[in-house]
């Protein structure tokens, strides 16, 4: 069963993420912002990340950089999940190393879909 | 309880339900018959002990322990205005879900014995007769006859609908 | 696979309604002129989760809305707008009116279309004038390039970066999504492989060339190397072209949509606000819990089952010489429920700046409207109440505090005279005292002033023409009903209601309010309240057989009684001697119509107890054990009962009743007024 770090500082759009994964049969690890989630990559290996851009603590690109630098994730497919639909943030992104990123709002089917894209 | 598995084997007894058939659970009082909703009845207790509210009328006896609700019991002989007697082994009370003023409150009913359980055919219902000042009669849904034996239907929410009838009662 | 969205949405509204107090609070907060980016960025923060959240979720009104917010937000965090008061007020309405669009949202009601338009333009006005970056339109722009081919061949070369495996992406993906849309063959160049003393299996050397029949236009294979854009250099080229003269597709599907939208705007117009039902009875009924305190919880359940296995292991199987052991068990059993109590109560704590968040607000509007200048300070902001205590209290605390800011703290000149600084500072306190949370809402104002209380308390007949009262007597005046003391009545305060229904709410709560006031050096409103109402501690008390609770907090001693200090008044009012003050004396049975142990007063003992600041004293035949109990509404099931706060289960699963020392004395009062009632004499 394939694991996704679902990382989301929203409480109804980490639900809403979890629950849709969770329903496609993958493993969830839910985080609420990039230290929590930093800290629950770390020693274990995960199949995605998933994470919101916009956090407190620590933000989702901040995120992306700091996983990269773990052995485990050099290669683990990482998306964004923003609303900003300037270029800035998925370029700041890119170069963090992320893989992709999903626009919001996105729903359910949009977000499985791209997610089987990515991780089959 | 037992009586819990009589009140079931009672109610199976009459699955065979008519288009417009209401069921009742029926009980003893003085010697009379009388009918509640069965699907206001939240359960059949034995009578233990209830803890007095003060300042209240007679007929309200206190207030027990239901799992951890306080509920109100009324003593049905008293509230009629029927002689007072000794509470003996087959003394009941029923507990039943009362609307009344838009608010559902749990109360629970001193009966003498439980009875049976009627599927009654709402056209074979009649409506209680003038009786005049004599007796208030708000509280009586209907009458019917069952095996030539008259059995009153009580309209559980008005039983208890003034604020005199559970209320408290002003100093005298 | 179709997931019902509805089932997060009570999640929503809760973060949403949580991140508008952070955005009321953070916007209070800043700096004009020099904001702290940080700041900003948590208000950015939450304006952009609620946008992100009412976008996912279908409340597309809430999202534009939202959407504008941040964009302000958005430039103020780049440093690209100044923070002006004006940018910050209107921010401030947006929060209301995004709250109120939320409620109604939540409560499945009409929007107020026309203030959340009117709402917009504002922001939009602001967005338009001024900063540079203001190409502010919602909606990501679909690149326009589309050229819509049928029956083509496209040609694509694919020479990935050696670094591209490090973003996690991997070719595989993109052929696997080329070959959905066509046929697809491609020509692997393997080159670029060093030899295999420099290969680095890290890196990524293979390039492709692709052919891919297919329908498709430029822009889906596009968006399939979306990602890898930079990561790869890619060349997409048309290889058999049928040009398609036709207007591209997609631009029609746009003109039919944007009319569609243009339709449904007309068709909503007529429907004006209707905001009938308001969801007012409905307090909030959820209640969102850190994870620690429930992982404690489930610790403490875990520790449960244990003690609860270890007895009935031993029941299985015991011995006399396990009775050490039973009790031990026991007394875990007892630790392990009470420990479980305790975290179970706390779950309903919350810290009370729940309730406080809304004055910074409130006392910045209030003094703007009546051009005073006011500081607010607080403290304690972390201390923790009960949920339920916390919804209760809310109304009467800011009535106190409206009242200090319009008839406490004066004009600035007229302060400035009194040789007080200009500005004013209203202080709120909050602090936990014995197993009271003690509320403290001080002002520096004029003071009560006592002899316009006098004089209006004798013309409402509230006291008589020469009655002397101690000062605090005079200052709970201001408590009584219809009395208002303000000079003018204005639209803040001074309706002549209101203090003595905040009077009653705190005792509702179990609560007392206490005046300190100086004239001219200014006031306090202490307000004691218990952290729970679901939890009391209890002195068990005996009359004849029945048990009944007095709250302990309430107690101040219990004594035996000396007849020597028992006297009558006109034959019927009882008055003990405490010392040096009469205190009046209640009999419990006669008050109940029970039937006590004992009438005489020697055979009995005395609870002096504090009822509405006046002692009294309590006539009850023994003193049982004390207890914490767990309220219980009467009213539940039946009603209101005189001189009876609430109903417990006792130990022995009876219930027992709590006595409430303010109706009893009420009840007290009452009877004597009637005729005295013949006794039944001693049953002892």
């Amino acid at each position: 069963m394939a694991s996704i770090l679902a990382v989301d500082d929203s409480a109804s759009m980490r639900q809403m993420v979890s629950f849709t994964l969770k329903g496609a049969g993958y493993e969830v690890i839910e985080a609420v912002d990039g230290v929590d989630a930093l800290n629950k990559a770390k020693g274990k290996t995960v199949n995605m990340v998933l994470t919101d851009v916009n956090m407190p603590n620590m933000d989702g690109i901040t995120l992306i950089q700091e996983l990269r630098k773990l052995p485990n994730y050099k290669f683990t497919p990482m998306l964004m999940l923003t609303t900003e639909s300037s270029g800035d943030k998925k370029a700041q992104g890119k170069s963090a190393g992320a893989t992709g990123w999903l626009v919001k709002p996105f729903n359910p089917d949009q977000l499985l879909g791209t997610i089987k894209k990515v991780i089959g | 309880m037992e009586i819990d598995n009589q009140l079931d084997t009672l109610s199976m007894m009459n699955s065979d339900l008519g288009e417009n058939a209401e069921q009742f659970l029926s009980f003893f009082l003085a010697g009379e018959e009388y009918g509640v909703d069965i699907l206001r009845v939240q359960e059949i207790k034995c009578w233990d002990s209830a803890t007095e509210i003060p300042n209240s009328p007679d007929y309200l006896k206190g207030v027990i322990n239901l799992r951890g609700i306080i509920v109100p019991v009324v003593d049905l002989r008293l509230r009629f205005g029927l002689k007072e007697i000794d509470y003996t082994e087959t003394t009941v009370v029923i507990v039943l879900r009362v609307e009344n003023a838009d608010k559902e409150r749990t109360i629970g009913f001193i009966v003498d014995a439980v009875s049976d359980v009627y599927s009654i055919e709402s056209d074979l219902l009649q409506a209680p007769p003038e009786m005049g000042d004599a007796i208030d009669l708000d509280f009586v849904r209907g009458l019917t006859a069952i095996n030539d034996n008259m059995v009153v239907l009580l309209d559980i929410d008005h039983l208890v609908d003034t604020e005199e009838s559970v209320g408290n009662q002003s100093l005298h | 696979m179709s997931i019902d969205m509805s089932q997060f949405h009570q999640v929503f509204f809760e973060e949403s309604f949580e991140g508008l107090d952070i955005m009321e609070t953070g916007l209070m907060d800043l700096d004009l002129g020099a904001a702290d980016t940080e700041e900003i960025n948590t208000i950015f923060r939450a304006a952009h989760s609620i946008k992100g959240g009412a976008g996912t979720f279908g409340f597309t009104d809430v999202a534009s809305f939202t959407h504008v917010m941040e964009t302000l937000l958005d430039e103020m965090r780049d440093g690209t707008r100044e923070v002006t008061r004006k940018a910050v007020d209107l921010l401030l309405v947006s929060v209301d009116c995004l709250r109120e669009m939320l409620s109604a949202v939540d409560a499945e009601e009409e929007i107020d279309q026309d203030r959340t338009k009117k709402l917009q333009n504002d922001l939009e006005t602001i967005l338009a004038e001024g900063s540079e970056a203001s190409e502010n339109t919602a909606v990501v722009v679909e690149s326009g390039t589309e050229n819509v081919v049928s029956g083509g061949v496209w040609s694509i070369s694919f020479r990935p970066h050696s670094h591209l495996f490090k973003t996690g992406n991997d070719p595989v993906r993109m052929f696997r999504e080329l070959e959905l849309l066509g046929e697809l063959t491609s020509k692997v160049e393997t080159s670029k492989i060093p030899p295999f003393s420099e290969f680095d299996p890290e890196e990524s050397y293979l390039s492709w060339e692709i052919s891919l029949k297919s329908d498709c236009s430029e822009a889906e294979i596009q968006e399939i190397f979306e990602w890898v854009d930079e990561d790869c250099d890619l060349k997409i080229i048309q290889a058999a072209a049928d040009k398609n003269e036709e207007p591209p597709q997609s631009l029609v599907v746009e003109a039919s949509k944007a009319e569609v939208v243009t339709k449904a705007v007309v068709e909503k117009v007529p429907a004006i606000k209707k905001k009938t039902a308001k969801n007012t009875g409905n307090e909030s009924s959820s209640i969102r819990v850190g994870t620690d305190k429930i992982d404690a919880l489930i610790n403490m359940v875990g520790e449960l089952v244990i003690t609860q296995s270890m007895l009935s292991q031993m029941s299985e199987n015991f011995k006399i010489e396990d009775i050490e052991r039973l009790k031990d068990g026991i007394d875990q059993l007892e630790r392990n429920t009470r420990e479980m109590q305790e975290n179970v109560m706390q779950i309903r704590m919350l810290p009370i700046s729940f309730s406080f968040n809304r004055f910074p607000r409130l006392v910045r509007d209030l003094a703007s409207t009546l051009g005073k200048n006011i500081e607010l300070k607080m403290s304690g902001e972390q201390t923790e109440l009960d949920k339920t205590v916390m919804e209760k209290i809310g109304d009467p605390l800011v009535h106190l505090v409206r009242n200090s800011l319009d008839h406490g703290i004066e004009m600035p000149d007229v302060r400035k005279a009194a040789g007080k600084p200009e500005i004013g500072i209203l202080q709120l306190n909050a602090f936990h005292e014995g197993g009271n949370i003690v509320i403290e809402i001080i002002d520096d104002g004029a003071g009560l002033n006592k002899e316009r209380i006098l004089s209006k308390a004798r013309e409402n007949g509230l006291i008589g023409e020469n009655e002397v009262l101690p000062d605090e007597k005079i200052h709970e005046l201001i408590f009584a009903p219809g009395f208002s003391t303000a000079a003018v009545v204005s639209d803040v305060s001074g309706r002549g209601v209101g203090m003595d229904v905040v009077m009653r709410n705190i005792r509702d709560l179990g609560g007392v309010v206490e005046i300190k006031s100086e004239e001219g050096v200014g006031s306090t409103f202490t307000i004691r309240l218990p952290l729970t109402l679901a939890i009391l501690d209890g002195q068990l008390i005996r009359v004849g057989e029945h048990v009944y609770i007095i709250p302990l907090i309430s107690i101040i001693e219990s004594l035996q009684i000396e007849l020597e200090n028992c006297n009558k008044v006109a034959g019927k009012a009882e008055l003990y001697k405490l010392r040096d003050e009469y205190i009046s004396v209640m009999r419990l049975h006669e008050l109940f119509n029970v039937i006590p142990n004992s009438t005489q007063l020697d055979n009995g003992l005395l609870v002096v107890a504090e009822s509405e600041g006046q002692k009294v004293g309590l006539f009850v035949d023994d003193l049982m054990a004390q207890q914490q109990v767990v309220i219980k509404s009467l009213e539940t099931n039946y009603q209101k009962v005189d001189g009876i706060s609430g109903a417990t289960i006792l130990g022995d699963g009876t219930v027992a009743m709590i006595l409430d020392l303010p109706g009893l004395a009420a009840l007290s009062r009452k009877k004597q007024k009637t005729k005295p009632r013949i006794l039944e004499e001693a049953v002892a």
